[in-house]
């Protein structure tokens, strides 16, 4: 590997890719795990999956490196994807961006440290502190007025936080949101840094801002200590497969290394890894191309959408400087009360009636990811369902939800609300009991409410709604709801 | 040396037509278009490797697909073709003259350049005066309609690929919105013995039943088609085609035609018990 010193690697190469072609080209007779020994134990599975595939599910190797220690072609592959996402160091992640997440919060907070973030964080964020033993304050992102969305933090509110708790360690920002809405990051980051905090933030739906053009800005452009970016979502890798990036001396490389090594698996899938490997190929030489027609694509469906009338596909004319600071044109963002329907009903029409998955519908919108693997006849298809469920399904917009915040209020850390003493009370006449669990509506996946948290009329309320609207409502032990765990 | 085409109708079972010449081969953006000639067939073309239309049998499938609509309402007036760019259907349609405009979409302008200049016996009738040519998604066209044709006749290539939106719930469900009060539908409805065929058969009549009063099936034999034994459907707001139709009226218009006459139009309905159960349970 001595050829490898000094050498300036170019981002069309693959080294991760090329090593395992090159393992696959050299029949090498396997003693080691996987037990399925290229796929010949499983005659069925490889059938399913192909031998090529099977060919290369293998173990780590001297010449196909360890993710734990990479010195090698993980560790060129790694050093390639910082380098095409404008970072110092990166991470392959092979957990999904829920590790990522949580490697970053750890890294930078310890037990009984805080951190400031916005309500509207996916789990993974609330599960970090759940195992750090962290204190969340939570700001207000912000809820649209008329879309019922929670939006973006505004910077205003993220400095007053900073201001009123000068000791939290960090400052965690989603960019976007699920919605594709983007907060002021550098005005964010600036503030934090300026109060000696790390700024951490969650790309998880943000992968393309490195890659397209006139994208909002991303969180190593902004100065970001460290970004979660979620490759599998728009970028085109395998699911779980996912990347941490970091910038500048603020945070050791080195111990965000020990800290991913706490929880990661020993035997990272080399499939997530090549897909890694080979989807920040694709981006770092064609990304420009690929989201110049992702963002045709949602510009061509919203203005067809919008056409059709009663629904409004919303994007950056929303933008308004504070909580909806930017927006990414390439999510497909529809709000759906116009037609009288909330969006997990189109949701479920869209699926049940006419075969099209969209990631997810909320009370009042729904969300179509429109990315590297899309055509115009499959946009011609989602355009054309959604005129005629309007066609068919309209109702007056009576009896909807109208509004989507639910601020908070935190009685215990979460990570004592999770280890306190339990008792199971009906979800119904909960009100007023400390919660020992998540309840959060998924998709997206943010909590309603988390471990510690006083269980609210209003919390209460949203949650028996959503449940009553078919959205699939997840978290407690109780997979059927009908009883919540509360702190004794 | 011999030089053959052939299509695999299933993984197991293959059609073959010796080639004498290949006369074009061309990648349109959408599908790989190839022009040959034969002994047997005359001049034919395929798509994507699959057969569209041979000088020899094409007749068949253009009458059928054309005149049995036509039969059952003679008050059309306003036709839109979608798909059939080798212009056969709209040759059919266009020799009545008492259609005052034909609209046909096509995806892919490669296909109907490439069918003009190498199939002049079905694309005869593109220039005709009252016909309209778009290249555009099929259901992106018919989506901006209300009650705007009296027949619309959808001539897809197979549910994969480019034909896909053309089998959709979404598509039928615009189709009745663009067809007039008493307008009707038919489309090319695949064969029934092959199962992945008759499982895009199945799919799409329980899908165009739930939009129209009326629907029905139809069958011809056309012998380079998958099976040999191809299906229509027939749906429509308000005529049936076997009780409505007017057989002298239909004759009397003077029509030659080398498959269709009335009573292949009656009996093009009554379908063999398999093809009934399979359409009863779909």
């Amino acid at each position: 590997m001595g050829e490898r010193v000094g050498k300036k690697l170019s981002q069309s190469a693959a080294p991760l890719f090329d090593a395992l072609k090159d393992y696959r080209a050299r029949r090498v007779v396997p003693f080691d795990v996987p037990g399925h020994k290229q796929g010949r134990g499983t005659p069925e599975l490889t059938e399913f999956l192909g031998r090529s595939c099977m060919s290369v599910d293998v173990n780590s190797m001297k010449p196909l490196d360890n993710l734990s220690h990479p010195t090698s072609v993980i560790s060129d592959a790694e050093t390639l994807a910082a380098e095409a996402f404008g970072a110092d160091a990166a991470f392959l992640m092979v957990g999904g961006t829920t590790s990522a997440v949580q490697a970053m919060i750890m890294s930078v907070c310890k037990g009984g440290d805080s951190v400031i973030l916005p309500r509207n964080v996916h789990r993974s964020a609330i599960n970090a502190l759940i195992l750090g033993g962290i204190r969340p304050v939570y700001v207000d992102p912000g809820t649209h007025p008329e879309l019922g969305i929670s939006l973006g933090m505004a910077a205003g509110d993220a400095e007053a936080a900073i201001k009123a708790n000068p000791c939290a360690k960090a400052v965690f920002v989603n960019n976007p949101t699920y919605y594709g809405v983007c907060p002021d990051l550098k005005r964010i980051v600036e503030a934090a840094h300026d109060a000696g905090m790390a700024a951490i933030v969650d790309e998880a739906h943000g992968t393309h801002f490195y890659f397209g053009e006139g994208m909002p800005v991303s969180a190593m452009a902004a100065g970001a200590d460290m970004s979660a970016i979620s490759m599998h979502k728009t970028g085109g890798s395998l699911t779980q497969s996912s990347l941490l990036v970091m910038k500048g001396a603020r945070v050791d490389p080195g111990y965000v290394r020990t800290v991913i090594n706490l929880t990661q698996t020993t035997s990272a899938s080399y499939l997530l890894m090549s897909s890694l490997d080979i989807a920040r190929k694709t981006l770092a030489t064609k990304g420009a191309e690929i989201f110049r027609k992702v963002v045709r694509l949602a510009e061509y469906a919203r203005g067809e959408i919008n056409g059709a009338g009663g629904y409004y596909a919303f994007a950056r004319e929303t933008a308004n400087g504070r909580d909806i600071f930017d927006f990414d044109a390439t999510k497909l963002s529809v709000h759906t009360l116009g037609i009288g329907l909330a969006g997990v009903e189109v949701y479920d029409m869209l699926r049940d009636d006419y075969g099209i998955q969209i990631e997810f519908g909320d009370m009042g919108n729904l969300l179509a990811i429109i990315s590297v693997g899309d055509n115009d006849y499959a946009i011609e298809r989602l355009v054309s369902a959604l005129a005629e469920i309007k066609r068919l399904k309209s109702r007056t917009r009576l009896g909807l939800w109208d509004h989507e915040y639910i601020s908070p209020v935190v009685r215990l850390l979460p990570q004592e609300a999770f280890y306190a003493e339990r008792r199971a009370v009906p979800l119904a006449s909960s009100e007023g009991e400390v919660s020992s669990e998540f309840v959060m509506c998924y998709p997206p996946g943010i909590p309603i409410l988390a471990p510690g948290e006083l269980i609210t009329k209003d919390a209460l309320g949203y949650i028996l709604y959503a449940m009553k609207k078919g959205s699939l409502v997840m978290g407690p032990q109780d997979m059927t709801l009908e009883y919540i765990n509360v702190v004794k | 040396m011999e030089l053959w085409y052939t299509e695999e109708h299933t993984p197991n079972v293959r059609f073959s037509i010796k080639v004498r010449e290949q006369i074009l081969s061309e990648a349109s953006p959408f599908q790989q278009i190839d022009v040959f000639d034969s002994e047997e067939f005359g001049r034919f073309f395929t798509l994507d490797g699959l057969m569209m239309v041979t000088e020899k049998d094409e007749f068949i499938y253009h009458e059928m697909i054309a005149h049995v609509p036509m039969a059952t309402n003679p008050g059309i007036r306003r036709v839109l073709v979608i798909g059939g760019g080798d212009g056969g259907t709209v040759r059919e349609v266009a020799r009545y003259g008492g259609v005052e405009r034909i609209d046909m979409v096509d995806i892919d302008e490669a296909v109907v350049r490439v069918c003009r200049e190498h199939l002049h016996f079905t694309s005869c009738s593109l220039g005709d005066p009252r016909v309209t040519l778009h290249f555009e998604d099929g259901l992106k066209f018919v989506r901006r309609f209300e009650r705007a044709y009296d027949l619309i006749i959808v001539d897809s290539t197979d549910p994969f690929g480019p034909g896909e939106g053309l089998f959709t719930k979404e598509f039928y469900g615009n189709c009745f919105k663009a067809l007039s009060d008493d307008g009707i539908l038919v489309n090319q409805h695949e064969n029934p013995y092959y199962d992945s065929y008759a499982s895009s058969m199945e799919r799409a009549h329980s899908r165009i039943r739930e939009f129209f009063p009326v629907c029905r099936v139809y069958q011809a034999h056309i012998p380079t088609y998958p099976s040999g034994h191809w299906l229509f459907g027939f749906a429509s707001k308000k005529f049936d085609p076997t009780e409505g139709i007017d057989a002298m009226a239909w004759n009397a218009l003077g029509i030659e035609t080398k498959y269709y006459n009335t009573d292949i139009h009656r009996g093009a309905f009554m379908l063999p018990n398999y093809v009934k159960r399979a359409l009863e349970s779909a």
